[in-house]
C-alpha cells in the first residue's frame, strides 16, 4: 500500500487549449498540457487504527522481486505478438492469471466472508441482503429502498424493507448488462450496454414494476467494456461511460469516454475522452467537480500500469491519455510512440497495479467520526492480471481542500485471502443514518458497515 | 516422442478411457451423456465432449442455458427446471469424468507447430493453462472436437455467442477466421 502511496501525485492542472473538433478522434488532437509541478511523493504512514493489510495482500514493493517472471525462460521467441497483446508474457510460469468471473448463484448467507473481514477501530460489518446474485450498483431512495444492479446476470433488484423484515425483488430480467443505475426525483434510470432507461415514480411500482421507456440509445453495442456506471449529476444531467471495446487498440471516435445526457435522454455531449473503462464516479460535494475510478490495460507488466483515480475539471476538454498513456505515466508500447505523458490529465492519484479501483462515493453521513468527512470511499474489486493479486478491499482517499490527493489507507480489508478472493467489493451507497452498504458481485450479497463503540444491528 | 511412442500412449489412453467409467452419474445427467458422451467424449457433430470440464465452468453454462442467456434450444429445453443445486451437482460430476482423448490420428505436425506458436502469441495458454486442461471458469480444451471448438470460437466472434463475461469475445474479435481454423485444430489434437 505505501508503495502506491509513494507512487501517487498531486494533480497537474493542465491548462489545456482550445476546442476541439467533434468528430475526428480528439486525442491526439490534445494541447499539451501546462508545465508541470514537481510530483509529490505523498508517503502517509498507515493510522494505528488501520488494520495491517492481509497478509496475502503483500506490498507491491516485496511482490516485484519475486513476481516477475524469468525472461530467460521466454527463449523461443516466434513473430511479434499482435498490437493488442504487445507487452504480454510470452512465459508459460505465469499460468495461473485468469479473468476472475463471478459464480451465477449467489453464496448462501451463512458462507458469506463478513465475519473474516477487517476494519479500523469501532466499525462493524454484517450482511444487509444475501441471496442478491452478482450485485453490483447500488442506490438508495429517500424511503429506505436499495436499488441494486448485476452485469452478467441482466437483472435489476429491489431490497425492500417491509416491518422490518427485508426481502428482494427483481424488477427487470433480461438486460444488456445493466451495471449503471441512478436515482433521481423519484425515477430509476438503468443504463445498459446500447441504452438507457428509465421507470419513473418506481418505489410506487416495485410490486409490479412496467418495462422500463427508452430515453437514449445513441449507444455502440460492444460487449467488452460496454457497461456502465451511471450517476446523475448537480446539472441534474445523467452521466456514463462507454468504455474502450478492447484490451488496448485505438477506440473509434464513440468510444473511450464521458458522455451527459439531459434527464430525457436528449443533448447528448462528450465531457471526456482518453477513459477506457469507468465504473464508479462521484461529485465532490464541495467543488462539484466529478471524480471517478479508471481501470487502466492488461498485460504491459505486473506492476504496470497503475489504475487511477481522476477528477474532471474541464468538461468538454479533458483527455485522460488512454490508448496512449497509462496510469498519468507510462507511454503505451505500442501507440504511445509519438506521445508524452504529459499531454494527458494527470490522475488524481494511482491506485495500484491492475487493483480495479470500481464504485467511489464521497462520505457525507453523520455516523462515521469526522476524519471521514468529504472523503473519497473506494472499492476495489481486485486484480486478476496479475501473479499475486492486489485489492480485493475498500479504501479512503483524503484530499486536500483543492481537492488533490492528500493520503490514502485501507478500510475493509480481507477479501484476498492466499491469493483467492473470497468476495469481491463493487460499490458502496449511504443509508440515511450515514452507514455504508457495500455490494459484492462474487457473493452475490450487501454488506451494512457502521460505527460505533457497539454493533448497531439493524435487527435481523 | 516419436510416432510409436505417441501410437502407445494413445493406445493406453484409449484403454484407460474404457475402463476408467466411474461411478453412477447423477440421475439428472444421465440424458446428458446420451449426447455428451457417458465416457465425458462426445461422438456427435458440434456436441462438446464435457469430461474433466472444471465444474465453475460447467455450473456457468448450466446456469446461461437455464436462463436462456446462452441459447441453444436443446439445451435451453433440457436445463430449464434445474435447481441451482443440480447445476452444481452435475457440473461436479462432469469435472470427474475422464478428460476427451484426441484423435488417432496424430495430426500434421508442421501445421500443429504452427498453431502452437499462434496459441502462445495469442497467450490462449495462460488462462487455459500450458495444458489446456482449463482452471476454475475457464473451460478445458485439450481433446475437444475440433467442429465444436471451431463453432465456439465463430460464435464469440461474430456475437452469437454473448459469453458470461466478454473476455473470449475481446480476445477472438481482432483475430482472422482462418487462425480459428488453426485454433481449433491445435486444440483438438492437442496431447
Amino acid at each position: 500500500m505505501r508503495t502506491i502511496l509513494s507512487r501517487s501525485r498531486t494533480l497537474l492542472l493542465a491548462a489545456l487549449a482550445g476546442g476541439l473538433a467533434a468528430a475526428a478522434p480528439v486525442a491526439a488532437q490534445q494541447s499539451p498540457a501546462g508545465p508541470a509541478t514537481a510530483p509529490a511523493p505523498v508517503a502517509t504512514p498507515a493510522p494505528a487504527a488501520t488494520p495491517a493489510p492481509s497478509p496475502a495482500t503483500p506490498a507491491p514493493a516485496a511482490q516485484a522481486p519475486a513476481a516477475a517472471p524469468a525472461p530467460a525462460a521466454a527463449a523461443a521467441a516466434p513473430a511479434a505478438p499482435p498490437p493488442w497483446m504487445q507487452g504480454a508474457p510470452d512465459n508459460p510460469a505465469v499460468a495461473n492469471i485468469a479473468p476472475v468471473f463471478p459464480p451465477p448463484i449467489p453464496t448462501a448467507a451463512d458462507k458469506l466472508p463478513q465475519a473474516k473481514l477487517k476494519l479500523p477501530a469501532n466499525f462493524h460489518i454484517e450482511v444487509y441482503q444475501s441471496g442478491v446474485a452478482n450485485a453490483r450498483s447500488l442506490r438508495v431512495s429517500d424511503k429506505g429502498t436499495v436499488f441494486v444492479s448485476s452485469r452478467v446476470l441482466g437483472n435489476v433488484y429491489a431490497i425492500v424493507d417491509k416491518n422490518g423484515k427485508r426481502e428482494v425483488k427483481t424488477l427487470a430480467k433480461g438486460l444488456n448488462s445493466p451495471n449503471g443505475i441512478a436515482l433521481h426525483s423519484g425515477t430509476l434510470y438503468i443504463a445498459e450496454i446500447n441504452k438507457i432507461s428509465k421507470i419513473d415514480n418506481i418505489e410506487a411500482q416495485l410490486d409490479n414494476p412496467p418495462t422500463p421507456t427508452v430515453i437514449y440509445d445513441d449507444l455502440p453495442n460492444d460487449a467488452p467494456h460496454g457497461w456502465k456506471f451511471l450517476t446523475v449529476g448537480p446539472d441534474n444531467k445523467l452521466y456514463f461511460n462507454i468504455g474502450a471495446p478492447c484490451n488496448i487498440c485505438m477506440p473509434p471516435p464513440t468510444h473511450a469516454q464521458i458522455r451527459r445526457i439531459d434527464l430525457d435522454g436528449k443533448n447528448a455531449e462528450v465531457v471526456a475522452r482518453g477513459v477506457r473503462q469507468i465504473v464508479g464516479m462521484d461529485f465532490n460535494p464541495t467543488s462539484k467537480v466529478l471524480y471517478f475510478t479508471e481501470n487502466q490495460r492488461d498485460w504491459l507488466s505486473e506492476d504496470q500500469p497503475n489504475d487511477k483515480l481522476n477528477r474532471l475539471l474541464h468538461p468538454g476538454r479533458d483527455n485522460f491519455g488512454y490508448p496512449y498513456c497509462h496510469g498519468g505515466d507510462i507511454e503505451d508500447p505500442q501507440f504511445g510512440w509519438g506521445h508524452s505523458c504529459d499531454e494527458f490529465v494527470k490522475p488524481v492519484a494511482q491506485l495500484g497495479p491492475h487493483s480495479a479501483p470500481l464504485g467511489m462515493r464521497f462520505y457525507t453521513g453523520k455516523m462515521f467520526p469526522a476524519q471521514y468527512h468529504n472523503t473519497i470511499f473506494i472499492a476495489r474489486h481486485g486484480s486478476w492480471n496479475k501473479t499475486h493479486k492486489i485489492g480485493g478491499d475498500v479504501v479512503v482517499v483524503h484530499l486536500n481542500p483543492d481537492g488533490t490527493f492528500k493520503s490514502m489507507e485501507p478500510f475493509i480489508t480481507g477479501f484476498l485471502v492466499d491469493n483467492k478472493y473470497l468476495g469481491r467489493p463493487v460499490d458502496m451507497e449511504w443509508l440515511k443514518d450515514g452507514s455504508m452498504l457495500l455490494s459484492d458481485d462474487y457473493n452475490g450479497a450487501v454488506y451494512r458497515i457502521t460505527y460505533g463503540p457497539q454493533r448497531v444491528s439493524m435487527g435481523r | 516422442m516419436g510416432r510409436a511412442g505417441k501410437l502407445a500412449v494413445a493406445l493406453a489412453a484409449l484403454i484407460a478411457g474404457t475402463l476408467s467409467v466411474s461411478a453412477d452419474p447423477p440421475e439428472k445427467l444421465v440424458p446428458c451423456l446420451a449426447c455428451h458422451g457417458a465416457d465425458g467424449q462426445s461422438e456427435i457433430e458440434n456436441v462438446p465432449s464435457l469430461g474433466a470440464q472444471p465444474a465453475p465452468y460447467s455450473v456457468i453454462q448450466l446456469f446461461l442455458f437455464r436462463e436462456k442467456m446462452r441459447v441453444v434450444e436443446p439445451m435451453n429445453e433440457m436445463a430449464k427446471e434445474l435447481s441451482d443445486g443440480d447445476l452444481q451437482t452435475m457440473a461436479d460430476a462432469l469435472a470427474a469424468l475422464p478428460p476427451p482423448k484426441p484423435p488417432a490420428d496424430p495430426g500434421d505436425p508442421a501445421r500443429l507447430d504452427r498453431a502452437r506458436a499462434l496459441t502462445e502469441q495469442n497467450h490462449c495458454n495462460i488462462c487455459h493453462r500450458p495444458d489446456f486442461s482449463g482452471q476454475e471458469s475457464v473451460p478445458r480444451l485439450a481433446g475437444q472436437r475440433e467442429d465444436y471448438l471451431l463453432k465456439a470460437l465463430r460464435d464469440y466472434k461474430s456475437g452469437a455467442r454473448k459469453g458470461y463475461d466478454p473476455a473470449m469475445i475481446e480476445v477472438v474479435q481482432l483475430l482472422a477466421d482462418s487462425q480459428l481454423v488453426e485454433f481449433a485444430y491445435y486444440l483438438a489434437h492437442f496431447r
